[in-house]
């Protein structure tokens, strides 16, 4: 430890050290020692960027005409990279929440990365409007002279709500691990010190992040439905054919949460890699989120069949022209393609023990990425393209600007992760520390307050 | 007040297209030239819609200028989220150019694709720069325009009937489609005056309403003898 150590005693009790050393040494490695991989990975990434800007001045000089958007498909790329990027930020913070409020021992050292994906994804997805607003200098007027009966407001409402509580849920367990940074000395010190919000670890300082993180983690849950649901609602609002159904906001809910686990593995596989945490994410945390993972994937199954078996049987001229668009038509591949990535190479990959490892899970979790990007085009699109009136299918080519934006967006992803690691442990030291020290009495205790009551303890009515 | 409606009989339309060019000169729609048209970009605020049906042989081709039917419970008006489009007391849909922040989210809702959308700035090649209408605003890039009615023509025929202190005559008001057409198959008039022409024709047993399942109320009608 250096000489900087500044934790006083007297305020309460010292951590104890059954995280040894050389692990805080690990799991702080991405912040002490970052090392000229960083320079040159941040390099690449931020090119990447402002490439990307670079192709959209053009958009801001001429207008939306440099996209391939066109009458009637007025959607196109903005919008489905828009519901695809939100849909993953409901891995992080929904995720985190649900393990912390069962009390999922194994979420520890997980959440600290889910909550990460939830701001870093939430942040890009929730500008992907803006880039397609055909006069983005009046947004504004949102606010100005919005409508709350339009469901665009709604989604505004819901995703601000949702930005501002996952950064705070991500901030408050993060905390202790500034501090504890701050006292290694890590450098910039004023931005730990500032940010450690005069953190000494004090049982009253304890039971006030106790406190503050059991309201945030149940009011961050409703809020997560929220979120998705009322984007769903963007499209099941309108009258228009594959877009007007009641089962889109759980369906989009359901498909939110399965691509932001997938995209949550992937993750996790990339940077355990990267800074050597195989002794921290071990193959049994990636068993068990990929369970969930499976189950995901036949629920996702379950409201597509259910979707789809609908309209083919009703057999409405509108509704059966989207539907044989998608089955038949032009959008057979991203179709079929979403149907493979999204339900069978998981399934498979995930129901036997013999592929459930990590090599399987990655491809299972990129195939799902792939695949709920791919639904998410299938929802946008087709239905755009076959209007009700007897006019021919439209037909969408996304531009140079459009691939370079989302090529963007990708590579702010990752561009706020390698930042975020360069400041921040990915994992939660004190959580994980927190961990060893009483989670294995705890949860003996959990277990026996589970046992049948022994006779002599039981009360005497039932007894007799 | 008026309740502001056409009838569009398709046994006498004959496919001429005069009723586009009309609108396109009245209404300073922009020329978005072949490029555009071809990326299907193409710029009506009506158009005709072309059906072919049966065989080879024996082809049969229907026209039905299509336009904005100025629902009274317009899908489009529900989901702005700026107010930028609105239903206006005598029933005309219109649209608030200056306010538009371009999302389209009302051509998404429209199940009659009438709206369309500024992809780039409006252009006029040559001279038909020059021949703008002064009644009608123009628009710019990145907002979302629609028919209007001709409701400047409505306006001007309102403040003329107010200065000789009488009420709007049926037929006073007429759109540049409907006036430019040859076969005088579109009629324009207030819905609710039962004796206007467009309200006979609205009652005759030929007339519908363009997918009246959908419950938007549309106030543009179509005659037509079903077979």
């Amino acid at each position: 430890m250096s000489a900087e150590h500044t934790v006083r005693p007297e305020l309460g009790p010292t951590v104890s050290h059954d995280l040894s050393e050389r692990d805080i040494d690990v799991l702080l490695a991405s912040v002490e020692q970052p090392g000229s991989a960083f320079r040159v990975v941040t390099t690449v990434l931020v090119l990447i960027i402002l490439g990307a800007w670079v192709l959209f001045s053009r958009q801001i000089l001429y207008g939306l005409g440099v996209t391939g958007l066109n009458q009637p498909v007025g959607w196109g790329f903005y919008i489905v990279n828009f519901v695809f990027f939100i849909g993953i930020s409901h891995a992080g913070t929904l995720i985190s929440a649900i393990l912390r409020l069962s009390n999922a021992e194994w979420r520890r050292p997980i959440t600290r990365m889910a909550e990460v994906i939830t701001v870093v994804v939430l942040a890009i997805g929730a500008f992907h409007p803006v880039l397609d607003l055909g006069r983005p200098e009046r947004m504004l007027n949102i606010f100005t002279a919005g409508r709350l009966q339009s469901p665009l407001l709604w989604d505004v409402s819901s995703i601000s709500a949702y930005f501002m509580a996952s950064t705070v849920y991500l901030y408050m367990p993060l905390i202790p691990d500034i501090a504890l940074l701050r006292d290694r000395g890590a450098r910039p010190r004023w931005l730990y010190s500032f940010m450690a919000w005069n953190w000494q670890n004090t049982p009253r300082q304890r039971e006030v992040l106790e406190r503050a993180s059991n309201i945030m983690m149940i009011l961050v849950i409703p809020i997560a439905v929220s979120v998705h649901t009322v984007i769903s609602y963007i499209f099941a609002m309108t009258l228009q054919p594959g877009w007007h159904s009641t089962i889109f906001g759980p369906y989009f809910v359901v498909g939110a949460i399965f691509s932001g686990i997938a995209a949550l593995m992937v993750v996790m596989i990339v940077l355990r890699k990267v800074f050597h945490l195989e002794r921290f994410l071990k193959e049994i945390h990636f068993a068990h989120l990929s369970k969930l993972l499976l189950v995901m994937s036949l629920l996702w199954f379950y409201f597509t069949f259910s979707e789809f078996l609908t309209a083919f049987f009703g057999n409405e001229p509108a509704e059966i022209r989207v539907f044989f668009y998608k089955f038949t038509g032009p959008y057979a591949i991203p179709f079929w393609g979403m149907v493979v990535c999204n339900f069978l190479i998981p399934v498979v990959l995930l129901s036997f023990r013999r592929t459930r490892t990590i090599p399987g899970i990655m491809v299972a979790s990129i195939a799902i990425v792939i695949g709920m990007w791919l639904e998410r085009l299938n929802i946008v699109v087709p239905s755009l393209a076959n209007p009700r009136l007897a006019l021919p299918s439209g037909f969408y080519i996304p531009s140079l600007v459009e691939w370079g934006m989302f090529v963007g967006g990708l590579a702010t992803f990752a561009l706020g992760f390698v930042v975020f690691a360069r400041f921040f442990p990915l994992i939660s030291v004190w959580e994980l520390r927190e961990g060893q020290e009483t989670a294995v009495s705890e949860t003996a205790e959990r277990v026996a307050s589970y046992l049948p009551d022994r006779l002599e303890n039981a009360p005497t009515g039932e007894t007799t | 007040m008026a309740r502001w409606g056409m009838a569009i009989d398709l046994d006498r339309c004959t496919g001429c297209g005069n009723c586009m060019a009309a609108c396109h000169q009245e209404n300073n729609l922009a020329a978005v030239g072949p490029e555009q048209t071809e990326q299907s970009r193409a710029f009506h605020w009506i158009r005709l819609v072309r059906e072919v049906s049966g065989s080879d042989a024996h082809a049969t081709v229907r026209y039905t200028p299509t336009l904005c039917v100025q629902c009274d419970d317009p899908p489009c008006v529900k989901v702005c989220p700026v107010h930028a489009t609105y239903l206006s007391e005598e029933g005309i849909v219109g649209q608030i150019y200056a306010r538009c922040i371009g999302c389209r989210y009302c051509m998404a809702a429209c199940p009659y694709n009438a709206k369309v959308f500024n992809w780039y700035e409006p252009e006029w090649p040559g001279e038909l720069k020059k021949k703008s209408n002064p009644d009608v605003s123009l628009r710019s890039h990145g907002v979302v325009e629609k028919c209007t009615f001709c409701h400047h023509r409505v306006n001007h025929a309102r403040e003329q009937a107010r200065a000789e202190d009488r009420e709007i005559r049926d037929g006073e008001v007429v759109p540049a489609c409907a006036e430019s057409c040859p076969a005088q198959a579109i009629v324009f008039g207030d819905l609710d005056d039962p004796e206007s022409m467009v309200s006979a024709r609205a009652r005759s047993p030929r007339a519908y309403r363009p997918h009246e399942d959908l419950g938007t109320r549309p106030k543009v009608f179509y005659l037509e003898e079903q077979e």
